[in-house]
């Protein structure tokens, strides 16, 4: 029993008024029913709150990826590229994109320990547009992956990162990945919803991370591999999104690489947004 | 996307079931549930843990899909018009349904405006909320920084702030101390005072004996009992006589004398001096009761057998429930403490 009422029962709380209680259920009167991108906004603050309350929870999007591109960089640069400087001109957007589709899976975990807290109960007995919960939180996400995206940008630009496509082109190729990945992320939707625990969720997200960011062409050219690997990291979305994020820094129009990228963030939602629903309408 | 309509047309009941049925596996956690509960009352789901209460509340609160049978809430189905039912409902879960990491007013504000009010609406609503409910000086900390009791307050602020017509509140004081505990009743009380239909669920009697006008009992998912709280306490008999002797060695005597006067069943107690008669099976007329009890008395001390204590009591929920429960489950149940108005003789 203890373990329910804990630490601030040195506060006694104030009695509660009837009187005034009573007037307030008169007075409420029900507004009309807000609509989807209303509710999307307003979930999407209370994942801005809880930044704000655990800001220890951007240790992900700041330090991790600051280790990703120093690490690699100086690592493979002078094997691969001659010099690290050189390497970092076509490492960098291709980390951001690694980087940033790696964060992703947190939103699968925050799914996953929330949807056992009774606060989703809650959401879900309200009258809204259903899928906004889960949007609320991928909103919540879009601005931790901006973070990532403006912290390794500057450290790349103190490592000698230039490019050529400057400050719009830099910009287009990251908002392309945040469209992306708001896509990708509702593969970790589903799973936070299908899997057991924390742990689980984790464990499949690496079982797919790995293989989809390292089996593409964000460290090295595509050329040198075996045919059947070719095979795969021509046709793997990551390395569709690197080339078009590289693509647009480097100030080109990579239209093709482009188009690929949008098809897979659409083809992403159509499949594991209705099945992250369908979830969500079962648990 | 109309505005919700406060008093709707509907004048039937708040809540009608048939059937209703649930299963978990092999697990028919709700196997069967007729409910039919009117508007504007407050209704008591009394039952143990696993008995079903939840799963039943969560069906009608439009969370679980019934595997069989129907339920209507207001006269929408809990299926098929499951938005028109979470316009109307609101639910206090079992664990705080409020968001543990946000302040207490963050989370009124967060639910005032998923319900439609403007941002200076909520935030008013909010602050005149946590005043209500005694929560002002907690309004900007954590809620995981709050008591037990703060935390059922918070959950139930949540859960009126768009004044709903039904509220489901699914154990609502487990786990409180016994002050907190009246603070929640005194809520509720309120809430029903406007108009606002209640479910509770519960596994204390007393809980569904202050607050509840019907109460189903309901066990191994099917309600085993139904009705108001006088007549499931004169289901099993309009009350008990206690009787403790000075002797030991006359209780056989005693027990014959009392069953004739009394016309009821006598049971020798685990004590060697105590005894128990349960009686007016028939009438259920506490009156009646008396008057044959101090006959019963009077004859006692006719034949020179002295008592020591005697007392009469009004069956209590508790006994109720375990007459109906440990009928059903044969699990022996021990004598229920009573809870009885003494009468020394």
């Amino acid at each position: 029993m203890s373990a329910t009422t804990t630490t601030a029962e040195t506060a006694e709380p104030a009695p509660v008024h009837a009187e005034s209680l009573a007037r307030l259920l008169v007075a409420g009167e029900r507004p009309p029913r807000p609509n989807a991108l209303r509710t999307s906004l307003t979930f999407g603050w209370r994942a801005m709150l809880k930044i704000k309350h655990v800001p220890e929870q951007l240790f992900d999007v700041t330090a991790f990826p600051i280790m990703m591109v120093l690490m690699y960089t100086y690592l493979f640069g002078g094997a691969l590229a001659g010099s690290p400087t050189q390497y970092l001109q076509y490492l960098l957007p291709g980390i951001l994109v690694m980087s940033v589709v790696m964060i992703t899976m947190y939103t699968g975990v925050s799914v996953n320990t929330d949807i056992e807290k009774g606060v989703f109960d809650r959401f879900r007995s309200l009258p809204i547009w259903r899928p906004s919960t889960m949007v609320g939180y991928l909103l919540g996400d879009a601005l931790r992956y901006t973070i990532a995206s403006i912290v390794m940008l500057a450290v790349g630009l103190l490592m000698g990162f230039r490019p050529d496509g400057g400050f719009m082109g830099v910009a287009a190729g990251v908002l392309l990945l945040l469209v992306f990945s708001f896509a990708f992320s509702w593969v970790w939707t589903m799973f936070g919803l299908l899997l057991r625990t924390e742990k689980s969720v984790m464990g499949v997200s690496m079982m797919v991370l790995f293989p989809l960011t390292f089996l593409s062409d964000i460290f090295v050219r595509p050329e040198t591999m075996p045919g059947w690997l070719q095979a795969f990291v021509n046709n793997n979305p990551v390395t569709h999104v690197a080339a078009a994020v590289r693509g647009l820094m480097q100030g080109s129009w990579p239209s093709m690489e482009i188009a690929w990228s949008l098809g897979w963030a659409a083809l992403l939602i159509a499949v594991f947004g209705p099945v992250t629903m369908r979830l969500y309408n079962r648990k | 996307m109309t505005s919700s309509n406060r008093t709707g047309p509907w004048s039937g009941p708040a809540i009608e079931t048939a059937g209703l049925v649930k299963t978990f596996g092999d697990n028919r956690a709700v196997d069967g549930v007729d409910l039919r509960i009117e508007a504007g009352t407050v209704y008591g789901l009394l039952g143990p843990n696993g008995a079903g209460k939840t799963t039943t509340v969560r069906m009608l609160a439009t969370l679980l899909r019934p595997d069989g049978g129907e339920a209507h809430v207001f006269g929408h189905d809990v299926v098929r018009e499951a938005d028109t039912v979470r316009s109307r409902v609101s639910l206090t879960g079992q664990y705080a349904s409020v968001d543990e990491d946000l302040t207490g007013t963050e989370n009124l504000v967060l639910l005032a405006r998923l319900t439609g009010h403007s941002k200076k609406a909520s935030y008013d609503r909010a602050g005149q909320l946590l005043d209500a409910f005694g929560l002002a000086e907690a309004a900007d900390r954590q809620v995981k920084n709050y008591s037990g009791g703060m935390r059922r307050r918070i959950d139930i602020a949540a859960s009126i702030l768009n004044t709903p017509d039904l509220l489901f509140l699914d154990e609502p004081t487990t786990g409180l101390d016994p002050r907190s505990r009246n603070q929640v009743w005194e809520i509720v009380r309120a809430v029903v005072a406007q108009g606002t239909t209640v479910l509770l669920t519960t596994q204390y009697l007393d809980e569904a004996d202050q607050l509840a006008s019907r109460i189903a009992v309901i066990d191994k998912g099917r309600v085993i009992a139904e009705g108001t709280k006088g007549e499931l306490k004169a289901s099993v008999g309009a009350g008990a006589v206690h009787v403790r002797l000075r002797d030991a060695h006359r209780r056989p005597e005693a027990e014959r004398l009392l069953r004739r006067a009394l016309d009821a069943e006598v049971e020798p107690e685990p004590d060697p001096v105590a005894l128990t008669a349960r009686v007016g099976n028939d009438s259920g007329d506490g009156g009646a009761v008396a008057e044959k009890a101090s006959r019963a008395l009077a004859e006692l001390a006719r034949a020179g057998i002295t008592v020591d204590n005697f007392s009469l009591g009004q069956p209590s929920l508790d006994e109720v429930f375990l007459a109906l429960t440990g009928k059903h489950e044969h699990t022996g149940a021990t004598s229920p403490a009573e809870q009885t108005k003494e009468a020394t003789a």
